[in-house]
């Protein structure tokens, strides 16, 4: 491998060295140009060919929420812009102390005055048969995670040996991307480094739900296949298949070039209090050291060490002091925490909180009135908290009846009020735990002048990585800037300074009336917006202007554009609305008769309660829907922002449990819904006694039928986060209950911001909110709804018999026909 | 051999929506996505994503790009570069207006569709 001559000529600074382009390799070197930027010339070496990224954002990597440039910590212009130089791919491979040189595979020799070993940790891999096998791999840099990817596309099963936090967050990635997961754990419970029993089990639980596959208490014996992995076999001779095995059971300090060049070494490379090693021109600095007896495998703790290796480079020595760790795992939908010590013993006390309905363990563990660990799961918000008592080992006596109720709960109220609870924080406790940013720096950077989620982002980075620090970031951005933040921390998208919340309300005291005047009187960047911002606006002014906005099809996703639901292969799928999931010969008919006719591959139930033809042709879309309709079907909606479904059960006129006629209602209510655009899409559901089987308190808009009336309820929804819906009140007759609800989307049409379903925009403006305006205020509710059946007059005809009687036919049929060696079409 | 035009004609500029697209099938091979921006100026582009084969001309067309729809990369409608933090590229097919007539360039027709 070549590389230019690194010495640049005239710089006669002091020259510090890197081993090890990592995490607390950049870490450290961004601190030191913090304190002072001049005064050292650096050259990095990593093993890996890339820049500085974030390893523990490899997870959501893998399980594809990120991608590599999303987790690029510092980009090739941030090297050059500090006169760094960088040499990426090329191994060090020896130290010379004598001479000061390190020596890198490639041949390139660098002098060094200070070097910095940062060479992070080995993947340990266990010593079975097999473990060479071409597809036996590791989960430590991208190059792992593009291995994975490349396996996963092929489809086949993974083992994935080590049920700790990486083995688990593997798993989860993989099993996302569509392959199936066997976990081999050694130990009879999941994590059980960071977590206890109980709430391992529980993990195993959650992880089963999702179709992952644990052994628990799995010993391997061999990794067999020939030429390649074919499957695990373990001790008591059970042979799982496998395509791809991935070792997670732990990791070893890298420490084999300090080892050689003769530097003490221990578990890591043994290190003091500024991170110096037994030679005094050579510091070490990450998961590579030991200190004080301990190495670490997490990042908070490089945090702290990459200070005090700065403080000791510009000589003015702080002194590190050692770590103590919490753990969050990083896959969706499954909250787990822990920190300190939780192995229990005599002189230690336990609270123990436990919500088997809502599926929340918590466990506090004491000593002395100090808090020694903490487990929680299921609800894990409070964590921070805990993990700040931990560290500063307060004595929590006076709180001890109410401390396992959380924060907000102990320092009185017993209201949760996240605010409350984050401003109660220390300023030193840690708010990003990917990043190591305290709340202090959190609040700095916002008086600085980072005033919305994604400024503060960019500026100290908390909240960047994995995200479950947004809300605590949020909450202090609310507590730092005051109502200066409630007007719209977030822009619309980049194209604008504005939040939805300005653009809407600008559009109606300006009277805008389309999409270039709204972008050209709120100052738009673009000349014509971008793919997030155009389908808002458009709804915006739709819905603001009903019966007079002339609809921009271009600013629609393709979907609404084409009324059909894209698939992966270019082809659509086509849903018929079925009211109320009623149907009858002529529709089911008229449905097979379309599936015969264009060869559909597939039709399905949906879980909407109706049926899905899937892949028709683009151009054949306007003839299909002509057959529907001709059978008296229109348009699902299944592809829009818009109200979907509405789902009932048999109810009164045939069960023996039903109270009321949910059929029926229901129908009505898809009547008087149908056609309408909305935020984000919107279902509604009818059940006809509490037993719920039309699961009315997962929807947007949901009505239980018991035998006094309805009681309505408002912004549940499935998906990843479930909610189950707040009750809005009952009422006695059916009428009623579509007057509620139509009041009730017409204040979600207006009011909640693009792409935000019912429940986070409950969640935001609070149920309160939405009892004051639909209950208390009579008069406001009946003009809610009087402008909602407005707006439906104009919403309520079939797009698809539009189209079916040629209206854009050229959104469907191709401009022209190319046969190479004819002439055109 | 029959010596075939250069140039495809395809049809009228003002067949193509403004910010919006067409497309020409190509026998045996993908689509051409032929788009128009709000500018009125033409591309024409094969209608295959880079990421992961989406039809490009299904996307949102602003500025001088289009955000493809199955995933929202941005594709660039000069280069066919994938803009921003993605990489890719999907063929270009350079086009010409001719009395407000689009055609568009036989050989890189046949290239792309190869
Ligand atoms: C077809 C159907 C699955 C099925 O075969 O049963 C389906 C299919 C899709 N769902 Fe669904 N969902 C279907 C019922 C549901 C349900 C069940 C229900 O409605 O009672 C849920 C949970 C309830 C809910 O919405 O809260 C559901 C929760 C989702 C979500 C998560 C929503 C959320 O707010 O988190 C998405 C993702 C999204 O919309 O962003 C989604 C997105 C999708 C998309 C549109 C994905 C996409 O963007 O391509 C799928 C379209 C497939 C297609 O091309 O037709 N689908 N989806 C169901 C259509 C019902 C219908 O008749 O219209
Ligand atoms: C998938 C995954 C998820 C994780 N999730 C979390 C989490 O949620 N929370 C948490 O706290 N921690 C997590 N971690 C752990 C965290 O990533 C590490 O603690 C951290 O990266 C350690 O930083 P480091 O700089 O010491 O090592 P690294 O980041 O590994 O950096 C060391 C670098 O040195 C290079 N190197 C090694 N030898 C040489 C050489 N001879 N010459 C040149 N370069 C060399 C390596 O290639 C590597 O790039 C996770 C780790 C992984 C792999
Ligand atoms: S919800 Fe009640 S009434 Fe409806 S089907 Fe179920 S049991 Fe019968
Ligand atoms: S296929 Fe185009 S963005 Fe994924």
């Amino acid at each position: 491998m070549e590389h230019s001559p690194l010495s640049p000529d005239a710089d006669t600074r002091e020259h510090l060295v890197v081993i090890g382009n990592g995490m607390a390799g950049c870490r450290a070197v961004e601190e030191l140009l913090a304190r002072d930027a001049n005064r050292y010339r650096v050259t990095i070496f990593g093993a890996e060919p890339r820049v500085n990224y974030n390893r523990i954002m490899l997870s959501p990597v893998l399980a594809g929420d990120k991608s590599f440039d999303d987790i690029v910590i510092n980009d090739a212009d941030w090297y050059a812009a500090n006169g760094i130089a960088l040499v990426a791919g090329d191994p060090v491979v020896a130290i010379d102390r004598g001479a000061k040189k390190v020596t890198t595979r490639g041949g390139v020799t660098e002098a060094y005055d200070r070097l910095l070993i940062a060479t992070g940790s080995d993947p340990f891999i266990i010593p079975v048969p097999g473990k060479d096998l071409p597809g036996v791999i590791s989960f430590r840099d991208m190059d792992d995670v593009d291995m994975m990817l490349t396996a996963a596309e092929k489809g086949g099963s993974a083992v994935v040996i080590g049920g700790g936090l990486l083995g688990l967050e593997a798993a989860h990635g993989l099993s996302l991307r569509g392959m199936k997961v066997t976990v081999l754990h050694l130990m009879p419970t999941l994590m059980e480094r960071q977590l206890d029993e109980a709430a391992g089990w529980l993990l195993k639980q959650a992880l089963e739900a999702r179709g992952q596959t644990i052994l628990t208490g799995a010993d391997t014996e061999a990794i067999v296949g020939e030429g390649k992995v074919e499957g695990v076999r373990l001790k008591d001779g059970t042979l799982i298949p496998a395509d791809l095995v991935v070792m997670a059971v732990g990791i070893r300090p890298s420490v084999a070039l300090a080892r050689d060049a003769g530097l003490a070494v221990g578990r890591g490379i043994q290190v003091d209090d500024h991170m110096v090693t037994s030679d005094p021109n050579i510091l070490a600095v990450g998961e590579c050291v030991e200190h004080d007896g301990q190495v670490y495998g997490l990042v908070a703790p490089l945090w702290d060490m990459c200070r005090s290796l700065a403080d000791g480079l510009v000589e003015q020595p702080s002194g590190y002091r050692g770590s103590v760790t919490s753990t969050k795992l990083k896959v969706s939908g499954i909250d787990v925490f822990s920190a300190g010590d939780f192995s229990g013993g005599d002189d230690c006390e336990d609270i123990v909180l436990r919500d088997a309905a809502r599926g929340i363990y918590k466990r506090v563990v004491l000593k002395d009135d100090r808090i020694v660990g903490a487990v929680l799961y299921g609800d894990t918000a409070d964590g921070s908290w805990y993990f700040d008592l931990l560290k500063k080992q307060e004595d929590v006596a006076p709180l001890r009846d109410v401390l396992i109720f959380g924060q907000a709960f102990a320092s009185g109220g017993g209201q949760a009020d996240p605010k409350a609870a984050v401003a109660a924080l220390s300023d030193d406790a840690e708010i990003c735990g990917c990043n190591g940013v305290t709340k202090g720096q959190v609040v700095s950077c916002i008086a600085k002048g980072a005033h919305s989620l994604d400024a503060v982002r960019g500026s100290c980075k908390a909240s960047a990585s994995c995200g479950s620090c947004t809300g605590l970031v949020e909450s202090l951005l609310a507590l730092t800037l005051g109502d200066e933040v409630q007007s719209g921390p977030k822009t619309l998208c980049g194209c604008t300074s504005f939040g939805h919340d300005d653009v809407r309300r600008e559009i109606v005291a300006q009277d805008m009336r389309s999409i270039p005047e709204v972008m050209q009187k709120l100052h738009w960047t673009t000349p014509d917006g971008c793919s997030s911002c155009r389908p808002a606006l458009n709804y915006y002014l739709l819905c603001a202007l009903p019966g007079e906005y002339e609809d921009d099809q271009q600013s629609r996703f393709v979907n609404e554009r084409l009324h059909a639901n894209i698939q992966k292969d270019g082809t659509y799928s086509v849903v018929p609305r079925m009211w109320g999931g009623l149907t009858n010969p002529t529709e089911l008919r008229a449905i097979a008769d379309v599936v015969e006719k264009y060869n559909a591959p597939m039709v399905k139930v949906t879980g909407g309660q109706r049926l899905d033809i899937f892949g028709i042709k683009k151009e054949d879309l306007p003839a299909v829907w002509a057959d529907l309709n001709a059978a008296g079907m229109v348009s699902g909606h299944a592809y829009g922002k818009a109200l979907r479904t509405v789902k009932t059960c048999v109810g009164s006129e045939w069960c023996r449990f039903g109270t009321q006629d949910s059929t029926g209602l229901g129908v009505k209510i898809e009547r008087m819904s149908w056609g309408s655009w909305m935020p984000h899409k919107f279902k509604i559901a009818v059940s006809g006694c509490p037993r719920n089987c039309a699961e009315a308190t997962i929807k947007d808009f949901g009505v239980v039928c018991v035998d006094s009336g309805y009681e309505l309820h408002v912004g549940g929804n499935g998906g990843i986060h479930v909610r189950a819906t707040d009750l809005l009140c009952k009422v006695a007759t059916e009428q009623e209950a579509l007057d509620y609800c139509a009041a009730f989307i017409q204040l979600y049409r207006e009011e909640a911001r693009y792409l935000e379903r019912t429940a986070p925009w409950i969640e935001r403006v609070g149920l309160d909110y939405v009892k004051a305006r639909l209950l208390d205020d009579p008069a406001g509710r009946e003009a809610l709804r009087a402008r909602f059946l407005y707006s439906q007059s104009f919403s309520q005809d079939d797009p698809w018999a539009q189209r079916a009687e040629g209206a854009a036919a050229e959104h469907h049929a191709p401009m022209a026909r190319f046969t190479p060696q004819e002439e055109l079409a | 051999m029959t010596t075939v035009a250069e140039w495809l004609d395809i049809g009228w500029v003002d067949q193509i929506p403004v910010r919006g697209s067409r497309t020409v099938q190509v026998a045996d091979g993908d689509d051409i996505a032929v788009f128009r921006t709000a500018e009125g100026k033409v591309f024409a582009l094969l209608d295959r994503c880079p990421h992961k084969h989406g039809r490009l001309s299904q996307g949102i067309v602003h500025g001088g790009a289009v955000a493809c729809p199955l995933h929202n990369w941005r594709i660039s409608l000069t280069t066919g570069e994938a803009l921003g933090e993605d990489k890719g590229c999907t063929p270009t097919v350079p086009v010409k207006i001719d009395g407000g007539r689009v055609l568009i360039c036989r050989a890189s027709v046949l290239k792309a569709a190869a």
